[in-house]
């Protein structure tokens, strides 16, 4: 996983809320067998509208995603945020993600970040008014800055750290490998097995 | 102080405890599919990692599989290779693979169960959100991501952080026509798509104690859509009973030791939850929902909202969104939508009483001019128990599709889907945009409100067949 210390880009302002898997990345790309491929996918249903705040010419290059509440829930798909990643998002702002989006993108290197939904009406209005508005997000300091707003926001060390860091999951877990084999040694016989033994 | 259901299943399931970390919790299950699992693999083998336990990893074929024709090669030819793609990781990392065609086939949450592999106490998961639907026998189950998966297949843990509790506690009877389905509808649009969010649910109450284990399922399914990754029902003698005899259960001196324990697993007289909602269940009715997320739903009796009646500014937003997106007017009765398809099956739908449901309602009468309606199994064994009770004439005697077994309508990954613009009366679990089909309409609803729709053309009850149907044979 690339690690993530503080970004600044311009922003996408979307002012929707539930915005569920299915729209970010539609069930078809689904069949694709890689992690990559996935940007021209990103919210396909809704880019077919050229109005589509995604297709104007000057959101072209924006790295930050200002959503309404209840961003990513639905199907446990991590297409969702391979998707965000390869059109180029490198972090999601709202006030409310459904966990299993939160947890697949924190594994991935996708900041997703719980403001206010007053900060991100704030952040709504700056970016609507000027798209050229920056915004950074800073996970060492823990905080979300744009012009007239200053904002921090709350992530476990623990998630912090693997962030900062790109560690990988499963080698942080194999270093406790005596633990799970003690865990196996001790389970009871009564629990079901796929394979006969 | 006690500790609650989910608390204790939790606590059995700990690897490692540390403080500043999240808790390495063991599982004891892992269900495959092959949607989720090919970069899973993908990494495994770039990291030169083997699965750790084959003997808790198990794989179906369900999302992308055909419901006609499942002897030819299958015709999308990107459909094919996700299933070749499956078919060969199984066989190189050694998982035991349940392929279309086979008799244990079919959608991974109907799979579990009825091979006596999901039991009460048990940690499940799958890279699939309905995961949720095994929490119906006391087990923690939730749906993950795929780097969780290639986690799950590397080391048999995951770390995760210990999610808060909610009640939800359903006291009385569920009326006469009214189902599972209809009451879990009830809850999500009462507490809304992100009211579970950070939760585990546990259902308890006299209705829910009532209900049969499908029931249960169907129930703790659709966890998902309130937000919660995962929902529990105690286990009881209901459960005990589903699952003795079943394949993967225990039998002799390991049953009695399961029942043993599966006993313990009650959330204790003084534990606390963080959460609770409470719900009457004589006050329910027949449940659908008319917009575009399963908190937009309404008793059928009702009408169409009016966003304006909305004093949340995003909700009224969303509410006027999804109007113009499902075709419909504020005030419009709901049994006035008329539908183009009807749907039956999925892993919130698919199970054999569901279709003995939707069956009884359509056993001499014909579905409506101009609608089609397709019967979906769960699973192969869900669909030749169905044969086996003549369900699948009765089904096609009134001029519905019976199918072979698969996610099929669902989702439409496969050739299964809505054109633009025509609208389903689903038992499915989620009425997204596009979900069913590029330009779809949905409307979630009961397995008998299905059936009634496709008999009268419109979002309808059992109790509207005013109609006697026609003696058997006709």
């Amino acid at each position: 996983m690339e690690a993530f210390t503080t970004h600044t880009g311009r922003a996408v302002p979307l002012r929707r809320s539930n915005v569920d898997t299915d729209q970010i990345i539609p069930a078809h790309w689904l069949k694709k067998v890689t992690r990559d491929g996935f940007e021209d996918g990103l919210f396909e249903a809704w880019r077919k509208d050229p109005e589509f705040v995604l297709n104007r010419p000057e959101r072209q290059g924006a790295t930050v995603l200002v959503a309404g509440p209840d961003f990513g829930t639905g199907s446990s798909r991590e297409h969702a945020v391979w998707a965000l990643q390869n059109y180029g998002f490198k972090a999601v702002i709202s006030s409310r993600f459904a966990d299993i989006f939160r947890g697949n993108s924190l594994k991935n290197g996708l900041l997703t970040v719980v403001l206010e939904q007053r900060t991100v009406d704030a952040l709504w209005e700056l970016t609507e008014q000027d798209s050229t508005a920056e915004v950074t997000v800073d996970l060492e300091a823990r905080e979300v800055r744009a012009a007239g707003v200053t904002a921090s926001f709350e992530l476990d060390e623990n998630s912090r750290w693997r962030l900062l860091n790109g560690l990988d999951d499963i080698s942080i877990t194999l270093q406790n490998e005596a633990d799970i084999a003690v865990y196996e040694a001790e389970r009871p016989a009564h629990k079901p097995r796929t394979l006969q033994a | 102080m006690g500790r609650t259901l989910a608390e204790k299943v939790w606590d059995d399931h700990v690897v490692r405890r540390a403080e500043g970390e999240p808790d390495l919790l063991y599982i004891d299950l892992h269900l495959l599919h092959e949607v989720t699992s090919p970069q899973a693999f993908d990494g495994l083998r770039k990291s030169g990692r083997t699965v750790r336990r084959l003997d808790l990893t198990i794989a179906t074929e369900d999302h992308n599989t055909p419901t006609l024709d499942i002897d030819k090669p299958i015709a999308d030819p990107v459909s094919r290779a996700q299933l070749e793609t499956l078919r060969k990781n199984c066989a190189e990392f050694g998982v035991r693979l349940h392929p279309l065609g086979d008799v244990e086939q079919g959608v991974v949450h109907v799979v579990g169960p009825q091979l006596g592999l999901t039991q009460p106490g048990t940690t499940v998961v799958c890279g699939d959100s309905h995961t949720s639907t095994h929490g119906a026998f006391g087990a923690l189950a939730f749906g993950i991501g795929t780097s969780q998966v290639e986690h799950v297949l590397a080391t048999q843990t995951l770390p995760l952080a210990r999610p808060k509790t909610m009640a939800i506690t359903v006291e009385g009877e569920l009326p006469d026509g009214v189902t599972a389905k209809d009451l879990i509808l009830a809850i999500i649009a009462k507490i809304g798509t992100g009211g579970g969010q950070g939760y585990i649910l546990e259902y308890r109450g006299s209705a829910i104690e009532k209900l049969s284990m499908e029931a249960r399922m169907t129930i703790c399914n659709m966890s998902i859509e309130a937000g919660a990754r995962a929902g529990m029902i105690a286990p009881d003698e209901t459960t005990f009973a589903y699952l003795k005899g079943r394949p993967h259960a225990p039998e002799g001196a390991d049953w009695d030791a399961a029942v043993a324990y599966w006993k313990t697993l009650r959330t204790d007289e003084d534990a606390v939850f963080d959460a609770e909602v409470v719900i009457d269940a004589a006050e329910l009715s027949p449940f659908v929902t008319w917009g575009t997320n399963p908190g937009q739903g309404a008793p059928l009796s009702a009408n169409v909202p009016d966003p304006a009646s909305y004093e949340d500014a995003s909700e009224r937003f969303a509410a006027e969104k999804a109007l113009e997106y499902m075709g419909l007017e504020a005030g419009q009765p709901l049994r006035s939508i008329e539908v183009d398809t009807v749907f039956v099956g999925s892993c919130t739908n698919g199970r054999i009483e569901d279709l003995r449901a939707a069956a009884d309602l359509l056993r001499g009468r014909k579905v409506a001019d101009g609608v089609r309606m397709l019967v979906v199994p769960g699973s192969a064994r869900v669909g030749l128990q169905a044969v086996s009770e003549g369900l699948d004439v009765v089904f096609k005697e009134a001029g519905a599709e019976w199918r072979h077994a698969g996610c099929s309508m669902c989702l439409g990954m496969n050739p299964d889907q809505l054109a633009p613009g025509e609208r389903s009366a689903s038992t499915s679990n989620r009425n997204f945009e596009g979900r069913q089909g590029k330009g779809g309409r949905t409307h979630l609803v009961s397995p008998q409100v299905a059936a009634a729709t496709a008999v009268l053309g419109h979002l309808a009850s059992p109790a509207d067949l005013t109609d006697a149907p026609a003696p058997a044979g006709v």
